[in-house]
């Protein structure tokens, strides 16, 4: 699996660290426990496509918002997330 | 007298082998079944040889969406163990254990468990006390455990690199005599055979494509090959439980789908009598009994239902063996392939009554199913006939997540590819 960092461009997914599913918000502090229970342990885990965060951390070290088919590994977005969203989205 | 014998076998040898009996009826799906078994599976077909064997409910189906054997049961490491920190994991790991030890002989069935000892290595003094810890826990619990210094090792697994050049030099080990290794195909073969001969009808071929609700309660499956009702639906599916469950309306779980890859190289004369893992990276090396090594690493670490592995992985296992063992540099690896596997939060199992009325859900195994198989059948056996979990999967609730009461044994926390 190769993944296009908006930076660095195309690279081999052993340069990045896999942050998990990336449709999880988090719940406000004062939320009540099921919400957080929700955020931290319900997933939907989808055979499909799938939002999640990918870290090139042994690259530029940027967060990225990766769209991939968890059924095939198809990529079809790569976006950085943070103080530069939405940046280099394809 | 046994379906398989001494006897058995001349009798069949005199008429040219032409007679036996299959060894499982390639069964239709009848209209209604007391329990059905989503997937057929080792879990599932374990499930439904305890439900006939321990509580005589033998109108069952065990519906499977491709053959028998062609999944999980048929594609790991083979490993047996019940060498685990947590108290609610060693005393349902040795469970199993114990039922592995008479398995071959309950099911008639060759299962060629090997008690060959399964040894983990340890690297640092910080280690040392991390297995000793362990290994006390499971003393104090009545499992045999054994902490070997460097030179124990060295005679125990006299193939290792024990030389003071090692990137790792080995201090000792926690070995566990008592597990070790089975033939994999035979488990599902066995458990099949023996489930079908209780009446139980397995029916491959027959994917599950709704349930059917009666009342806001479960009442059956809808497949491809049309409706069946039940009164109960276990649901043991490993990689795809959330898929399946959602087909029920549970469109969340804390569950994650992960591939593993694992690795046969090609055979080899007798080199290696037990199951060694390695400390300083994530390796689990046996020999099988046609001589190929057996060995598998990490996750590759993202969700993924795609039945294969990506090459990184492939490199940092067989520099992890090659740590361990120099001597298999020149041995060339036969086939690998990659298995999907239902990572949980905590990296514990389910066996639970629930989510909803009618169903029953086992996952959550990680990549440690195989060694879990009979354990698993027996818990799930007794949850789905009394509706109330036995002492030994009674922590294995879906509640657990809800009320802080997690069984996380790597204290990796709630990030199912570190477990």
């Amino acid at each position: 699996m190769r993944i296009t960092c908006p930076i660095c461009g195309e690279r081999g997914v052993a340069e990045f660290v896999y942050g998990g599913d990336a449709t999880i918000e988090r719940p406000p502090l004062d939320a009540p426990a099921e919400d957080w229970q929700r955020a931290i342990y319900a997933r939907e885990n989808p055979r499909g496509s799938h939002a999640e965060y990918w870290q090139h951390a042994h690259g530029c070290r940027a967060w990225l918002r990766v769209e991939r088919d968890t059924a095939t590994h198809a990529i079809a977005s790569v976006a950085l997330v943070g103080r530069r969203a939405g940046e280099g989205g394809q | 007298m046994a379906e398989y014998s001494i006897v058995s076998i001349m009798r069949n040898a005199m008429s040219g082998n032409r007679h036996w009996r299959p060894a499982w009826r390639a069964a239709a799906p009848k209209r209604a079944y007391d329990v059905v078994i989503v997937g057929g599976g080792g879990h599932g077909l374990a499930t439904a040889h305890y439900l006939a064997k321990e509580h005589g409910i033998t109108n069952v189906a065990v519906v499977e969406k491709g053959w028998i054997g062609g999944g999980n049961v048929g594609r790991n490491t083979t490993i047996v163990r019940s060498n685990y920190l947590l108290p609610e994991n060693h005393h349902f790991y040795e469970w199993s254990l114990k039922l592995w030890e008479g398995l071959a002989r309950d099911l008639n069935y060759n299962v060629m468990f090997s008690q060959r000892g399964v040894l983990n290595l340890a690297h640092t003094p910080a280690q040392m006390d991390i297995h000793a810890e362990r290994g006390n826990a499971m003393r104090a619990a009545g499992i045999d455990a054994e902490l070997l210094d460097r030179e124990a090792v060295r005679a125990f697994v006299p193939r290792l690199d024990m030389s003071e050049k090692a990137r790792f030099p080995v201090l000792g080990g926690l070995l566990q005599r008592r597990a070790g290794t089975a033939r994999h195909d035979a488990v599902a073969w066995g458990f099949a055979r023996a489930a079908d001969r209780h009446g139980v009808d397995i029916i491959e071929n027959c994917e599950v494509t709704g349930f059917v609700f009666e009342a806001g309660r479960v009442a059956g499956v809808e497949t491809t090959r049309g409706e069946i009702r039940a009164e109960k639906v276990g649901v043991a599916v490993a990689g795809s439980t959330s898929e399946v469950m959602r087909k029920a309306g549970v469109d969340r779980l804390p569950i994650e789908s992960h591939v593993l890859q694992a690795f046969v190289s090609e055979p080899l004369k007798p080199a290696l009598d037990s199951v060694v893992t390695f400390g300083a990276g994530h390796l689990y090396a046996s020999q099988s009994d046609k001589g190929g090594l057996v060995f598998g690493g990490d996750l590759d670490g993202f969700n993924t239902y795609a039945q294969r592995g990506n090459l990184p992985v492939v490199e940092e296992v067989a520099s992890l063996l090659m740590a361990m063992f120099p001597s298999f540099g020149r041995v060339r690896l036969l086939r690998s392939w990659g298995g999907l596997v239902d990572m949980s939060m905590d990296g514990s199992p389910i066996i639970t009554a629930g989510p909803l009325p009618g169903l029953y859900l086992n996952s959550g195994w990680c990549y440690g199913g195989f060694k879990a198989t009979p354990g698993s059948g027996w818990c799930f056996a007794w949850t789905i006939a009394r509706d109330e979990p036995h002492e030994l999967n009674r922590a294995f609730a879906l509640d657990r997540f809800e009320r802080g009461a997690t069984l996380d044994e790597a204290g990796a926390g709630p990030l199912p590819w570190h477990h």
